[in-house]
């Protein structure tokens, strides 16, 4: 432990940093992309009830949540450029569908608001928006599989040398990032359905989200299982750091502990604390990836000190950090709390 | 197609689409800010509407900026990894201070859209300048990183390696006050301009609606101080350019030859080969005073540099001919219509103005393309200049063609979309 808390210095604290803001992302921006989920699989009698809620629970935060996205990736290119071009690189096909879906998503939630039933039919940019919602997650599961397996490093290397396919293709078509793409997916559409059965106004409305909230619980049991049986093979350095290190258990405890009690809270219907043992549990998931692979950022090639930026940069980026936070989390708080759904 | 050359066509493509929505998303939250503050001070519930239309706009057009916006943060690297290995440290100071205006951004146009009834009227108010002033603050942090890219500043390089950085100094590099008050007045101008030009159309056809005549004259008193002012920051910019970006001051003027009391040309054809421009209409020791406010001063041409050290000269040249001719036009409109509002006259009730404002109403957009290729045309074969190669800078992955026709195609959807949008909330009110 004592050896773990020297080796942290400036550059660790700042991919600590970006770590949180992919955190908030994944708990904010994935919710949203969940809600998507929830309106592809949207049924039964009160499936237009479903629909709305739904959107109305979106609208007004999804832009602020979407920014995550983008604080991390500048982030990145700011203090760790190499593995930004690295994984930009290797990763273009996945990135690039990803950023498909990002714009669908996006555009087709705004058009479906504002009149877009003209052209294409609501339900048309409904569906695409939900189709976007359900693509865009397992992308980013892949792209952190593909990283945590340790081919992107391999691939990165072998670029100009190597076929086109082992290159591009190979590093994150493989089982282990497809695993983790779907366990992504998974997770968001959990939060999603716990988010919403908290902020349904009408109990039925807010039993069919807690059905669909246990109902994910228990995909994402299984497909955790299924990430940590090809991790043996497909990630073997953090399938090692997820079994085998020190802190693993106590964290393992933690995860568990957050889904047992995320788990209970909706069975007893308490809403308010599935949320945040929910948020709890993907956020411990999220770390252990993070602590399985440190003090690598692509594992087995380049650690944060190899890939940091000159010290003077990193500096400024913790001031500025500092100062948008100065302005930043009093905004957010403003806005949750103007928006927050009615207390009950 | 090469790689390199598709690389290079999907990223003007996605910055072509992008600046029109962060235009908008600039300059029209301000109007809409104006036209609620107008409603309360007035209680003219005309004002109301007014803003309530330009914030459903405002929603529409931001969300496609956010997503084209975030496909460019990702495009850099897809496309040019080794320039953001290369110059990430540097330029991702101000490409962070970015994201936090951002973020305010979409905090703020949460609030302001969707909670009239929820807070107060003045806390309602406070959102919308909030957004109408970040989004104003982001164009002028990420117009730092272009200005970077056009007068590098803050590295230390030796032998083609960076062993020094100052992340500060490259912000406020020779070329990022100029250029930021450039593309805030072009944002002002041709937002301005455009919403003025429409509703002037309806109030050629319909002169009596109070809704267009209130949208006229919040439109206009954005988009005329721009549009009077924005000459003047262009000379200023052109000075600049000519001080230190000499090529590109040649190609954008197409003076081949190096003399004193150089001659601004209007038209003409620049001919590579021949080394000289045929058939411009010259304005003697012109160039020399614009660029230089001396008549005297000496142009350096074209032929003082190495032959493949010129950027593309025909895109370089008519952008810029295109860039001026409708800022020109521009600012002789908006001159008319401040005159006339002057000497307290009713603007809306000039059927010859209203013409002229509805031919204007596209140039802004025109010319902002135009001047982004001046800009970034102009600065080839370096993506920065004089340090790094655009060629250097594209990445390994063949294929490039692909994303650029997916792109191209997902562009053309949203940008139709859009426009039916748009046009049809028009006609709602017309
Ligand atoms: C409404 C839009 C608009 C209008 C009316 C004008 N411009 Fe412009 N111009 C731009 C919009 C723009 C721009 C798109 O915003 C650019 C691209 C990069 C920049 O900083 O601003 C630009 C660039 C740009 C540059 C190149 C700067 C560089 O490469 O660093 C010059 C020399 C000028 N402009 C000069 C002018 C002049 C002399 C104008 C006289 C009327 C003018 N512009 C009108
Ligand atoms: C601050 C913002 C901008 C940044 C950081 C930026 C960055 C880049 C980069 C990295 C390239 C590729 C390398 C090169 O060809 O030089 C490029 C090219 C280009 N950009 Fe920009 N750009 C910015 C703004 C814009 C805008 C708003 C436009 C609007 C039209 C634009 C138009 C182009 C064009 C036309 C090219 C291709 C030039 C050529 O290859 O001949 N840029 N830009
Ligand atoms: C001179 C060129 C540019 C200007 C003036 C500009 C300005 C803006 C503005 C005002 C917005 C707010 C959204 C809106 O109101 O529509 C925006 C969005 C965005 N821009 Fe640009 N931008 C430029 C070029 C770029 C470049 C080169 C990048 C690439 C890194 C970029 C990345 C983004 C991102 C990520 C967003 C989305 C932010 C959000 O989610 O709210 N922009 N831009």
């Amino acid at each position: 432990m004592s050896g773990f808390l020297a080796s942290i210095g400036l550059p660790e604290i700042v991919a600590g940093l970006i770590v949180l803001a992919l955190n908030a992302y994944v708990l904010m921006g994935g919710a949203d992309f969940g809600g998507g989920v929830w309106d592809l699989l949207a049924g039964g009698p009160r499936r237009k009830e479903q629909r709305e809620h739904i959107a109305s629970s979106i609208a007004p935060i999804w832009e602020a949540n979407h920014v995550w996205l983008i604080i991390v990736v500048v982030m990145l290119f700011t203090a760790f450029p190499i593995v930004y071009a690295t994984l930009a690189t290797v990763l273009h096909i996945p990135l690039l569908v990803m950023l498909v879906g990002i714009v669908l998503r996006g555009s087709a939630f705004v058009f479906r608001s504002y009149g877009g039933e003209k052209y294409g039919g609501r339900r048309g940019w409904g569906l695409a928006f939900a189709v976007a919602s359900t693509v865009t997650p397992i992308l980013l599961g892949v792209i952190i599989g593909a990283v945590a397996s340790g081919d992107v490093a391999a691939a990165a290397a072998r670029v100009g040398h190597a076929s086109f396919v082992d290159v591009f293709v190979i590093p994150w078509l493989a089982p282990f990032p497809i695993a983790v793409g779907l366990f992504a997916l998974a997770l968001f559409a959990f939060l999603a359905a716990v988010y919403l059965a908290l902020g349904a106004t009408d109990p039925e409305l807010q039993n069919d989200f807690r059905r669909r909230a246990l109902g994910a619980a228990a995909v994402v049991f299984v497909l955790a299982i299924i990430a940590l049986l090809v991790a043996r093979s497909g990630a073997p350095i953090v399938a090692e750091g997820v079994t085998g290190a020190p802190w693993a258990i106590a964290l393992h405890l933690c995860t568990g502990a957050a889904a047992v009690t995320a788990i209970l809270a909706l069975w007893t219907r308490r809403y308010g604390l599935a949320r945040i043992a929910a948020a709890g549990q993907v956020s411990f998931i999220l770390w252990g990836w993070v602590l399985a692979q440190y003090p690598f950022v692509i594992p087995p090639a380049l650690t944060i000190r190899q890939a940091a930026a000159p010290p003077v940069t990193l500096e400024l980026l913790l001031i500025g950090l500092a100062a948008g936070a100065a302005i930043l989390i009093p905004s957010l708080r403003y806005l949750f709390k103007t928006f927050a759904p009615a207390a009950k | 197609m090469s790689d390199l050359f598709a690389a290079r066509s999907q990223m003007a493509l996605s910055l072509g689409f992008h600046i029109i929505f962060a235009e908008i998303g600039i300059a029209l939250p301000l109007l809409m800010v104006i036209a609620e503050w107008r409603w309360r001070r007035t209680g003219d519930a005309v004002y109301l509407q007014l803003a309530k239309r330009w914030a459903k706009g405002s929603a529409i057009l931001f969300a496609v900026g956010a997503v084209s916006g975030t496909v460019l943060s990702f495009e850099l690297g897809l496309l040019w990894p080794k320039f953001m290995q290369f110059a990430g440290a540097i330029v991702g100071l101000p490409f962070s201070l970015e994201g936090f205006a951002f973020f305010t951004e979409a905090i703020f146009l949460g609030v302001y859209l969707y909670g009239w009834d929820r807070i107060s009227p003045r806390a309602h108010l406070a959102a919308g300048l909030i957004v109408a002033a970040s989004g104003a603050a982001s164009a002028v942090f990420v117009v730092m990183v272009n200005a970077w890219m056009n007068t590098p500043a803050g590295v230390v390089l030796d032998a083609g390696t960076i062993t020094g950085i100052d992340p500060i100094a490259g912000m406020f590099n020779p070329s990022t006050v100029q250029q930021a008050l450039h593309m805030l007045l072009a944002a002002y101008a041709a937002t301005g301009l455009a919403v003025a030009g429409i509703h002037a159309a309806i109030l050629l056809r319909r002169p009596a609606l109070p809704f267009h005549r209130h949208a006229l004259i919040v439109a206009l008193a954005v988009g005329a101080p721009a549009a009077i002012l924005q000459p003047l920051s262009g000379d200023l910019s052109a000075r600049t350019v000519a001080r230190w970006q000499p090529v590109k001051l040649a190609a954008l003027e197409a003076q081949f030859e190096t003399e004193r009391g150089a001659p601004l040309r209007i038209g003409g054809w620049p001919d590579a080969d021949a080394r000289q421009t045929k058939f411009a209409l010259e304005i003697p020791s012109g160039l020399s005073l614009a660029a230089f406010h001396d008549p005297n001063a000496e142009v350096k041409g074209l032929s003082a540099f190495p032959r493949d050290a010129w950027p593309p000269l025909l895109p370089v040249h008519f952008g810029f001919q295109i860039m001026v001719a409708l800022g020109t036009a521009m600012a002789v409109v908006s001159l008319w219509a401040a005159v006339v509002a002057v000497r307290r006259r009713d603007v809306a009730g000039s059927v010859w103005l209203l013409r002229a404002l509805a031919v204007v109403a596209p140039f802004g957009f025109i010319a902002t393309e135009a001047g982004w290729t001046v800009t970034e045309v102009g600065r080839q074969p370096w993506v920065v200049q004089g340090i790094l190669r655009t060629a250097d800078a594209v990445t390994p992955m063949p294929g490039l063609i692909v994303p650029l026709l997916v792109f191209t195609a997902l562009y053309f959807l949203l940008g139709a979309i859009v426009i039916a949008l748009v046009a049809g909330m028009v006609r709602e009110t017309a």
